[in-house]
């Protein structure tokens, strides 16, 4: 077992990641993902991590180097926020279709503009449909153990698909946390070394990334859509295999007081932890409230989602992002279609909140909670809310 | 060449056999096709530097031919031609 360290997230996660014996990174600074590149470069720079610190001049461009990179068959790795994730939205269904096993980290901040450097998820949101295997972080344990558990689910040889791991920039990548780093040993165990289904490589020439005419176009498309949906499997693998190892366990949906909840709450990353303290408040005062915190966005976990709210009456989905002119959240509306085809589900409401860094105390969420207990009409089902914005 | 079903497809759609691109036709794209009047043709060679495609061979007597199986009809080569040897004809 590795030693328990009180480590600034960001650089714990650069850690983790040179742990995991990474053959290049092409990372380009911005805030607050700036600590994971500095770190690394200082590990290279240092001779303590035996890769190739690729200094890009662009997001696009260091997602385009890692991509490169990973096709000759180098363990690749990359991490970014807001613009720089929106810069390189470009390349990462080329990535996706190219089948190319990138790990990366997404230290989530608002998109301008107006120019904010704070946390929520409008990055990560439009990114939904690069075809990417997308894992949020609520702590920064998890951030590390997710960003090793990565390449391993990544550089399966059923799933070949790139991974990000999303850190809530400054609530979870500036904490300084008490954290437990595996030890290399441990890490050399649980990940077998990069085997890539095919490389750049003089000896046997391949072509990758090649035209496809509309005679090929959609059965490409049917095949990465299986692709995803089949990581699954190895997914729940992965995390059973770490939760034996390490004896952290993983799941695509966790829940809180759920089991007898009458009324559930759903958010995602670093919110849990503040809204699980709010579920406490109201357990006390004997609120049959509750939590459920998807952790697993894409493959998106339906049946667990299914089964986490089929026995609520009202389910509070949270949102840190806005579809504008849309129907609400992002988050809001994967689930309400998630749960369109069961009879039983409980009446939905929306909140959008957090963003641009706007701190979320526990009376947000006791709020939040009191106020559609008190609908007793079940008005507010269809509408979604801004939280906590000024009248 | 019978296409492929998804499940099928290499993973990532590597292509591992090089060179295989010859064997798809660009030819099938084509809407009208070069013809040469070698009584205009004097063996200059500019269809052949122009031709975008590479399918533009010169042959034994000097003159030139397209290769149909890779012409996309682009009509470079006669709009290039400036003896006006190359017209574009209309395929049936």
């Amino acid at each position: 077992m590795g030693k328990r360290v009180g480590l600034e997230v960001t650089v714990a996660v650069a850690e983790a990641v040179a742990l995991c014996r990474v053959d290049m990174a092409g990372v380009y600074p911005i805030t607050p993902q700036s600590h994971i590149a500095e770190h690394l470069s200082n590990m290279v720079a240092d001779g303590v991590l035996d890769a190739e610190f690729v200094t890009v001049e662009s997001e696009h461009s260091a997602m385009s180097a890692v991509i490169g990179a990973s096709a000759t068959g180098a363990r690749s790795y990359t991490a970014t926020a807001s613009q720089g994730l929106l810069l390189m939205n470009e390349l990462l269904p080329i990535a996706s279709a190219m089948r190319l096993p990138i790990c990366m980290a997404i230290a989530n901040r608002a998109v301008s503009g107006p120019l904010n450097i704070l946390n929520d998820h409008s990055d990560i949101m439009p990114q939904r449909d690069t075809g990417w295997i997308t894992l949020f972080a609520e702590n920064g344990q998890e951030a590390i153990d997710l960003s090793i558990q990565a390449f391993k689910i990544a550089e399966h040889k059923d799933v070949m698909l790139p991974v990000c791991v999303n850190i809530d920039g400054f609530q979870l990548t500036h904490m300084v946390e008490p954290v437990e780093l595996p030890t290399q040993e441990e890490v050399d165990k649980f990940l077998p070394p990069f085997a890539p289904h095919a490389t750049l490589h003089p000896a046997k020439p391949v072509t990758m990334g090649a035209f496809a005419m509309s005679d090929y176009f959609g059965e490409i498309m049917k095949a990465k859509d299986e692709a995803i949906k089949n990581s699954k499997k190895i997914i729940l693998e992965v995390w059973d295999e770490w939760g034996k190892r390490f004896g952290r366990n993983y799941k695509p949906v966790e829940t809180y007081q759920a089991q007898d909840a009458e009324i559930l709450m759903l958010t995602m990353g670093s919110m849990g932890e503040t809204a699980q303290v709010a579920v406490d408040e109201l357990r006390d005062k004997g609120i049959k409230a509750g939590l459920v915190k998807l952790r697993l966005w894409r493959p998106f976990p339906f049946e667990e989602i299914r089964a986490a709210v089929q026995n609520a009456k009202k389910l509070i989905v949270t949102d840190r992002a806005c579809s504008f002119g849309g129907p609400g959240g992002p988050v809001f509306s994967e689930i309400k279609s998630a749960l369109y085809a069961g009879d039983n589900h409980p009446v939905m409401y929306n909140f959008i909140y957090g963003l641009g860094g706007r701190d979320v105390p526990v009376q947000d969420f006791t709020g939040m909670f009191e106020k559609v207990i008190a609908d007793k009409d079940n008005k507010a089902k269809d509408a979604y809310e801004f939280w906590g914005v000024r009248e | 060449m019978a296409l492929k079903t998804w499940k099928e497809l290499p993973i990532g759609c590597v292509v591992s056999e090089p060179g295989s691109a010859s064997e798809y036709h660009t030819g099938s794209w084509r809407s009208q096709r070069p013809v040469w009047n070698d009584a205009k043709c004097i063996k200059c060679g500019i269809c052949y530097v122009f031709c975008p495609e590479g399918c533009v061979q010169q042959f034994a007597d000097g003159f030139f031919k397209a290769n149909l199986d890779y012409c996309k009809g682009c009509g470079i080569c006669a709009h290039e031609c400036w003896p006006r040897a190359i017209s574009m004809v209309e395929e049936g």
